[in-house]
């Protein structure tokens, strides 16, 4: 297997792939790029904190009209991981209502963006629902 | 007519739609002109400039009107906040006023959008090789809209209200549909929208998805337009002669707040707290209650903000937006009429005029002026916009016999 890397920084390759934050050490409030003091605070120490892999869809849309380039639909989402907010789409489901449903549980899961000329492959993240909507898991 | 108190003299919003033959500065002089005119002042008597615009917020509009209309050698502020640029604009020019600076003061906001397309959202370059490098702040090695989630501006939107339904039960496709059937079917009734045609639910629940659940004519058009105001203060005001004064529209709360941190914040913009903290802190000023208010413009950027910003600004009780829409209290014949003008779905939204036009249209009700849209004996009005990023602005005007 040839090279790979994360589509951005803050998501964690290897055995158990999840994401990870910049925490503030004084209340810990997270952040997926670095702060030079915390918005919240004002303490200017953080630390690097995993996030849990599971969560909970809070607010999705389906975009059916993007930028040049970007694939569409797609599910743009907001998810509730255990108190932290996470941007993600949701994947491996249809992009429609029916299977998008407010409320249900997700799981981290990792997919090839693509390979460079390197062969060095990009892999990115979403989140996937933990359960058919059926009730089958 | 306390000294201490900032009025509207004069106020005027172009016509909203596609002026190919004029550009910037025509439209922002087309208003300023108008404004001026419609107070009774010119541009010697303006102690402060204040210009908005967003797309080329780099141009110094301020300075390129007086070339166009009058160099008097006064301060300009150029001032560019997102989608709350007008009301910045304003708010510098009223705080200018309320300083002591000055006793009267010129804002004007201006956007040239038509054909703009899609706001937000993007990707990077193209190189000739590819090789993954991680770039800039979130060190990615390739395009992240669309792959992180979305930042075109109806999928954000879109999910701002699909959050509040999530929360307090709802708030389906269809009804948000029917908030951009009212704002449409206001329209009708305003000459200077963009868009005045009536909508059916099932043609807009029927036209092009954008983001779910907001069809196009549930985003805000795309339009070209510029809008402008002339404050001056009470103590001047007192000065000028009686169709001055009675049409003067008073400044009861002249508010602008940004995000305070809470969590998710820098994840999905929050547009609700800053608006309830604006909300709050205007009807502590100007001492309105949200009862007392007989109209209200709020910025309906997509029909999935309107319903949270019902709830945000106080209309109703918390949580409790979709029975008051569903209620029929909205409606221009309600008993909270809410974007008489048609809102920006149809009116449109060149970004950095709307903070200024909002208030025209309140301000046209409360002289009594508005015409076939006219809602009966209004004397209190609020105006709200709010920019991604975030800024909120809300004012409340009150007519000079309140
Ligand atoms: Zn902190």
């Amino acid at each position: 297997m040839g090279r790979q890397v994360p589509l951005v920084d803050y998501l964690v390759l290897g055995e158990q792939p999840h994401l990870e934050a910049n925490e503030c050490t004084s209340c810990g409030a997270r952040y997926f790029d670095r702060r030079n003091a915390c918005a919240s605070c004002g303490a200017t120490s953080f630390h690097k904190a995993a996030i849990t892999t599971e969560g909970e869809l809070r607010a999705y849309t389906i975009v059916s009209m993007a930028a040049p380039g970007v694939p569409v639909p797609f599910v743009a989402a907001v998810i509730d991981c255990d108190g932290t907010s996470i941007r993600a789409n949701i994947i491996n489901t249809e992009p429609d209502p029916e299977n998008v449903k407010l409320g249900m549980k997700v799981r981290l899961a990792t997919y090839t963006v693509g390979t460079d000329d390197e062969g060095t492959e990009a892999i990115g993240f979403g989140f996937a629902p933990l359960e058919a909507p059926d009730g089958n898991r | 007519m306390a000294t201490d108190d900032v009025w509207i003299l004069g106020i005027h919003m172009t016509k909203f739609g596609k002026h190919p033959d004029l550009d910037t500065i025509d439209l922002a002089a087309d208003a300023a002109l108008n404004a001026l005119g419609d107070g009774g002042v010119s541009m010697k008597d303006m102690g402060v400039v204040a210009a908005g615009n967003l797309m080329a917020a780099n141009a110094g509009i301020g300075q390129q009107l007086q070339k166009q209309l009058g160099q008097t050698g006064v301060p300009v502020y150029n001032v560019a906040n997102a989608c709350a640029t007008g009301a910045t604009a304003l708010r510098t020019a009223i705080m200018a006023i309320k300083a002591g600076e000055c006793d009267m003061g010129l804002a004007v906001g201006v956007e040239k959008l038509s054909g703009a397309g899609l706001l937000g959202g993007g990707g990077m370059a193209k190189a000739d090789k590819k090789v993954y490098e991680p770039r800039g702040r979130y060190g990615s090695v390739a395009t992240i809209d669309g792959r992180i989630g979305t930042e075109t501006m109806p999928g954000v939107f879109a999910q701002v209200g699909m959050e509040y339904g999530h929360k307090h039960g709802g708030a389906t496709f269809e009804l948000f549909a029917r908030i951009s059937e009212k704002n449409h079917a206001h329209s009708t009734l305003n000459p200077l929208a963009t868009y005045s045609k009536k909508m059916s639910l099932e043609e807009i629940m029927g036209d092009v998805m954008i983001a779910y659940p907001n069809t196009r004519p549930m985003c805000s058009a795309n339009c070209d337009g510029a809008a402008a105001a002339v404050v001056v203060s009470g103590s001047k005001l007192k000065t000028l002669d009686p169709t001055q004064r009675r049409r003067a529209v008073k400044v009861s709360a002249s508010v602008l707040t940004t995000d305070p941190w809470e969590e998710a914040c820098q994840v999905l913009p929050n547009v609700n707290t800053l608006t309830r903290n604006a909300a709050d802190q205007a009807y502590e000023q100007s001492g309105v209650s949200p009862e007392d208010l007989d109209l209200v413009e709020l910025h309906d950027c997509f029909a999935t903000a309107e319903l949270v910003h019902y709830d945000n600004l106080g209309l109703c009780a918390p949580g409790e937006a979709v029975p008051f829409f569903e209620s029929g209290a909205t409606w221009r014949d309600g008993q909270k009429p809410v974007n008489v003008s048609g809102g920006l779905e149809s009116k449109g939204h060149p970004i950095a005029a709307t903070g200024i036009a909002n208030i025209w249209e309140v301000c046209h009700h409360l002289r009594g002026e508005a015409g076939d849209r006219q809602i009966e004996g209004a004397t209190v009005g609020l105006a709200h916009v709010i920019g991604l990023g975030s800024a909120c602005g809300v004012h409340i005007l009150e007519s000079a016999a309140a």
